[in-house]
């Protein structure tokens, strides 16, 4: 299996747009190949966590097939394991993705056809995918963005199912090391992002910086959200340097 | 029956949520100022993402070992290994930092 180089997992890609189409779903598709092997082992411990929690062997892999996002389905799993019902677990799980919202904004101008075309084609917001397809400038390449999430969906779906039949105990991941794999890949995205402009880093470290002090009183969704604050405030570091 | 409710209701939440920017704002362009805030998100939030994942709620997730796994992907990728590699060094690194004795 071919893997991405680490170099051309995000940043500035001002050559990106002057490659056909084609080349560029192939490039999606490339990055989506260690994506989805990441989301595959994050997917085997959610299956594990559900039907340990009661959920059967079908409702994992629906959820996964129909709501496609690790933080939020975990959240779900968490609220409704410590029976706060399902108001308060629909409510943490839509807390985690609201910043799919301002992410939808943002690739919404890169997206084709009318407005249902484009709300399915923002189906293919994820985070990985979205930072991957990312040109620089809040342009996006629509088909990265597509490429690198249509190889991560059927990898979530076939690895919750594996996690539902096997079952395997949580210890196992941790003892493997492979509860690294998720945070290993955003930095890695990271990384390639702030190869670019100083507002970069700035926004980076604030966004850090925040959340690491909103996630010790608030959900994580709410810590998630204000770590974008750090955009806000990259803006001002742009000013600075200019 | 309540558990497909609350798929039901997460799918149709998730959903709106990346439907919504799309569908309203059609291929209206952006004002200038409104780009560069978005040019900044993306590494804002992988940082939040990356902290978030790492201290766990309430800092409750803090594990050393998980560090030493990302400190390996870090010089991993900073010696230029591919992707897939840097990542396998960061298993690694934290498989073998679990096998510590402290």
């Amino acid at each position: 299996m071919e893997s991405e180089p680490a170099s051309d997992t995000g940043g500035t890609r001002p050559a990106a747009l002057s490659e056909t189409p084609r080349q560029r779903l192939v490039a999606g598709l490339r990055v989506g190949v260690g994506l989805a092997l990441a989301a595959f082992m994050l997917a085997v411990t959610f299956g594990a966590l559900a039907r340990s929690e009661g959920w059967g062997v079908i409702a994992p892999i629906v959820c996964s097939l129909v709501v496609f996002s690790g933080s939020a389905q975990f959240a779900l799993a968490a609220a409704l394991a410590g029976g706060g019902g399902i108001p308060a677990a629909v409510t943490a799980a839509a807390l985690i993705n609201a910043r799919f919202i301002p992410m939808g904004v943002a690739v919404a101008g890169d997206l084709r056809g009318g407005r249902l075309r484009r709300a399915i084609e923002g189906q293919a917001v994820v985070d990985a995918s979205w930072v991957a397809a990312h040109l620089g400038g809040g342009r996006f390449d629509r088909y990265r963005l597509i490429g690198a999430t249509i190889v991560q969906w059927p990898a979530w779906v076939a690895g919750t199912a594996l996690g539902v039949a096997l079952a395997p105990p949580e210890s196992l991941v941790e003892t493997l090391g492979l509860d690294v794999i998720f945070p290993a890949f955003f930095l890695l995205l990271l990384l390639d992002e702030l190869r670019g402009a100083r507002p970069s880093r700035f926004a980076a470290a604030v966004g850090g910086v925040v959340a690491a002090g909103l996630v010790l009183v608030v959900p994580t969704g709410l810590a998630l959200l204000g770590s974008t604050a750090g955009a806000l405030l990259g803006l001002r570091g742009k000013g600075k340097q200019s | 029956m309540n558990l497909w409710l609350a798929i039901i209701a997460v799918a149709a939440v998730s959903f709106t949520f990346k439907a919504i920017g799309p569908a309203l704002l059609g291929d209206r362009e952006l004002p200038p100022a409104a780009r560069n805030v978005i040019a900044l998100l993306a590494p804002a939030l992988l940082a939040g993402l990356i902290v978030v994942e790492v201290l766990g709620p309430k800092w409750t997730g803090v594990d050393w070992t998980l560090l030493v796994g990302l400190a390996a992907t870090a010089a991993a990728w900073a010696w230029r290994a591919p992707m897939l590699l840097a990542v396998l060094v960061g298993v690694i690194a934290t498989a073998l930092a679990r096998q510590l004795p402290f």
